[in-house]
């Protein structure tokens, strides 16, 4: 997606907060981050993370640079090279929609990262770990897995759009205990808006998204609306 | 059969519960490492055959009242797996094969059994 067409659409979709979560990979993250400047939009630096159980979590953090740590450690457990005829191309792209170049490793791979460690390296670089699209029976810790392994921290269970955060919560009673959100996963400009977590919040930022997970001081999620 | 047959038949390396092996009775087989669906389609008495290590394979196992786990490829499990096997009393064993290969042979052994 062109940087600043993603802007404009959130924006234009009226939303405050997005997150950056390219597949194994955040080299496009800067560039949305720098596109969205002098826009009220609040851009949340990082990564989808596909682990050795073939899992995905969503990695967020509050600043770049301890998403970079993530990417090193993502990288450093990454095989392979992509075949852009099986898979398409990987660009690059800067926020005035040039191509700064091609990511060339596989990013639609599985790493070899265990589920527990990629959780505890997250909380170690300050991110938050969210346990993506549960209810999908592809690529998801329910269908993977079986069950959310209790002994692992996750921050909150994102719920597919299809879904959503009620028909989550009528699905998984057992999952009570989480803080459940949704998103519009897009992979398109149209996509994004089509859905949307709520939360009280005293302004758009990281920070605050943690607190509204943890329910601390007043922030929350809006779970009916 | 028991376990203990089948897995010196494919030469199989037991990580756990050894002492499990003679006493136990395999009935059938499953293969998967979509853990959702072994939940769903297993059936007690199977030995299941995956490339899957996390820990959950261990609580899947005893959930279903599995004979024993092989995990292929010569995948490694988890010290955390081997732990909670051994707490729970799940066999654990494994080997270089494929999942192909070893699932043929072990319904091979099945069948003339």
């Amino acid at each position: 997606m062109h940087p600043r067409a993603l802007v404009d659409e959130a924006v234009a979709q009226g939303l405050d907060i997005i997150a950056i979560c390219d597949h194994n990979s955040s080299e496009n993250v800067p560039y949305v981050m720098r596109a969205a400047r002098g826009t009220p939009l609040c851009v949340i630096p990082g990564m989808e993370v596909c682990t050795r159980e073939e899992v995905h979590v969503l990695a967020l953090f509050g600043d770049q640079a301890q998403l970079s740590l993530l990417q090193d450690y993502v990288y450093a457990n990454l095989q392979g090279l992509n075949d852009e005829d099986a898979f398409g191309m990987q660009p690059i792209v800067n926020e005035a929609g040039e191509v700064e170049g091609f990511n060339e490793r596989l990013l639609i791979g599985a790493t070899g990262i265990p589920l527990e460690d990629l959780v505890s390296r997250i909380h170690e670089y300050g991110g938050l770990a969210i346990a993506a699209h549960i209810d999908r029976p592809s690529f998801s810790v329910i269908g993977q897995l079986g069950f959310i392994p209790p002994h692992v921290p996750f921050d909150a269970l994102e719920i597919s759009a299809r879904l959503g955060i009620k028909g989550g919560r009528e699905r998984f009673p057992e999952l009570s205990g989480y803080p459940f959100v949704t998103s519009s996963d897009a992979h398109f400009i149209h996509d994004i808006g089509a859905a949307c977590t709520r939360m009280a919040l005293q302004k758009p930022c990281f920070a605050e998204v943690a607190m509204a997970l943890k329910g601390e001081d007043g922030r929350y999620i809006e779970e009916d609306a | 059969m028991n376990l203990e047959t089948l897995a010196e038949a494919l030469g199989l390396k037991c990580k756990c519960c050894w002492e499990k092996l003679k006493t136990t009775e395999v009935k059938g087989g499953y293969a998967g490492d979509l853990l959702s669906d072994v939940m769903a389609n297993s059936n007690a008495g199977d030995i299941w055959v995956t490339r899957q290590v996390h820990q959950n394979i261990v609580a899947v196992a005893s959930l279903k009242g599995h004979a024993g786990i092989v995990i292929v490829q010569g995948a490694s499990p988890d010290k955390d797996t081997l732990d909670r096997a051994g707490r729970e009393g799940i066999p654990i064993m494994v080997t270089d094969m494929s999942k192909f290969e070893v699932v043929g042979k072990i319904y091979q052994l099945l069948s003339e059994a």
